[in-house]
């Protein structure tokens, strides 16, 4: 397959063409604006539409509109825009709409900074707006799996009618890597039992509605949605489990920084060290069974992200709290360094 | 080969992006693994600006370049900032019409060349980069000058494919410089 260079904020957007997407609403923010302005260059030669919204929030409502006819739409944005889109994504769950969100996230709270940041993982796998509802939530770590998580969540967002997240950083966006671009097929799902498409009344209207006003009725509908969160949590979990089979300390890193850990690893291999990498793919679905797998020979595991630690709870729950479980973490945009990394590993190898 | 790690740093505008984007294709043309990692940000406008290239023959861990093989650098403060960081036994590409090298660091091999200069007086504006990149190709073996000429067609948009052939007469300079 051909190589081509792409900065993952480009890849992201030419994955999401090429994945059928046929509408893209956004609004600028560093740092995932290549995403936007490369959609702005393509999107309309590949017979779809592109428009700049006047706000995060206009961007998440078109987003719910096209979604409501069936088409592909995403939406972008970086860690600030995303919590004004909070408010739409929840209406889209609630509508049983499939939608992709993309977050190049970066510092927070408010403004935060624009470097690369983990922050936002509860915001993405608790909490992106009101209610009993949850969002896939994929963890890229490369400018390939850019690409091939985009044409996933496309997929599985019309599976199971619901909003799929790409969760990535400013460092992903931004960085360069050779990407090759799968064959898709954008067209795997009929949506015309649902799709508030014309029809010239030929059927019955197709409503798309998140308002329940008789609660039995709601509670049915979000009883029917956790049914299909039990099939999504038994079969969509993915994670790279590495160097784990004999692992003294296991590792836990998604994202951007399980490469940084990754490297940490491997010198704490040369070094003696029986150190392993655990990285979820799927960050919800958190990997369960997985991180048990990858934990069987670990005493203690250590979670290491951009940010003051937020998937150590999830980690902790997995493992039902059987192992110790440390955290190391740099927040606010700065990136931990493999030697960092490798210095807690020692610590933590110290103690065993 | 190990992963070539390599810095390229210097004031925005100098080019440090385009040559990094280079040494990257030059990756991709050799069928290697790589990464290309700007700096982004408010530092880009008229302050300092830098790049990090990794080439390898295995997936790249990390893509931030801490500790460079080979540094590229094209201002005095990048000089002195990241001089310091090079890995033993590395060698570092400077500006020499720019930056006064005051290192006492001997474990690492300075080249110097008066790029700028060269550039002016070779009528080819804003390929100070470029001649760095050639003296670069020298003392490495990072790859070979076809591939950085492939490397380069595929760099520069097509709009300014007239640019090429300069381009060319800057590697070509620097590689005799």
């Amino acid at each position: 397959m051909e190589r081509n260079l792409m900065k993952g904020n480009e890849a992201l957007a030419e994955a999401a063409i090429r994945a059928g997407c046929k509408c893209f609403f956004g609004y600028p923010i560093t740092p995932q604006t290549e995403l936007a302005a490369y959609m702005a260059k393509r999107m309309h030669k590949a017979g779809g539409v592109f428009l700049p919204a006047e706000s995060e929030i206009a961007a998440i409502n078109m987003v719910l509109g096209a979604a409501s006819t069936g088409v592909r739409a995403m939406t972008s944005s970086s860690s600030p825009g995303i919590s004004l889109k909070s408010e739409g994504v929840s209406y889209i769950a609630g509508s049983d709409l499939p939608a992709v969100i993309i977050n190049v996230e970066r510092g927070g709270p408010g403004l935060g900074g624009i470097q690369p940041s983990q922050a936002d993982y509860w915001q993405a796998t608790k909490a992106l707006g009101h209610g009993d509802f949850q969002l896939l939530v994929y963890a890229p770590a490369s400018v390939q799996e850019m690409v091939d998580y985009v044409v996933k969540a496309f997929d599985r967002a019309d599976k199971y009618r619901m909003p799929a997240m790409i969760l990535a950083d400013g460092l992903l966006g931004q960085m360069m890597e050779p990407v090759s671009f799968p064959e898709i097929n954008p067209d795997a799902y009929d949506k015309s039992g649902w799709a508030a498409n014309g029809h010239k009344n030929a059927r019955d209207h197709h409503i798309i509605n998140s308002l329940y006003l008789k609660p039995d009725e709601l509670e049915n509908s979000i009883i029917e949605r956790y049914k299909r969160y039990d099939i999504i949590k038994e079969t969509e979990t993915e994670a790279e489990l590495y160097l784990t089979e004999d692992c003294d300390i296991l590792v836990c890193a998604f994202g951007a920084t399980a490469r940084v850990v990754k490297s940490a690893v491997n010198t704490a291999r040369e070094q003696g060290i029986k150190a392993g990498l655990f990285r979820p793919k799927t960050l919800w679905p958190f990997p369960v069974k997985e991180i048990n797998e990858a934990a069987k020979s670990a005493k203690a595991l250590l979670s290491v992200e951009m940010s003051m630690g937020q998937m150590i709870d999830d980690i902790k729950l997995a493992i039902n709290c059987s192992k110790p479980v440390e955290f190391f973490g740099r927040t606010g945009g700065v990136i931990p360094t493999p030697a960092e990394v490798l210095a807690e590993i020692k610590r933590i190898g110290g103690t065993l | 080969m190990a992963t070539t790690e390599i810095l390229l740093a210097g004031f925005g505008g100098q080019g440090i992006l385009f040559a990094g984007k280079i040494l990257a294709y030059c990756g991709l043309m050799d069928n290697k693994e790589l990464s290309w990692l700007p700096s982004y940000g408010p530092e880009m406008r008229g302050g300092t600006c830098n790049c990090s290239v990794c080439i390898s023959d295995e997936p790249i861990g990390s893509p931030l370049v801490l500790t460079p093989d080979l540094l590229i650098v094209m201002n005095q403060p990048s000089f002195d900032k990241f001089v310091k960081d090079v890995r033993p036994g590395g060698k570092v590409f400077f500006d020499s019409s720019m930056i006064e090298a005051n290192t006492d660091r001997t474990d690492i091999s300075l080249f110097g060349i008066p790029s700028q200069q060269m550039a002016d007086d070779n009528e080819l504006k804003g390929g100070s980069n470029i001649i760095l990149l050639g003296k670069l190709l020298k003392e490495t073996n990072i790859c070979s000058l076809d591939t950085m000429k492939k490397a380069i067609e595929k760099v520069v948009p097509p709009k300014k494919a007239a640019l090429i052939p300069n381009n060319y007469k800057a590697i070509e300079l620097g590689m005799n410089a």
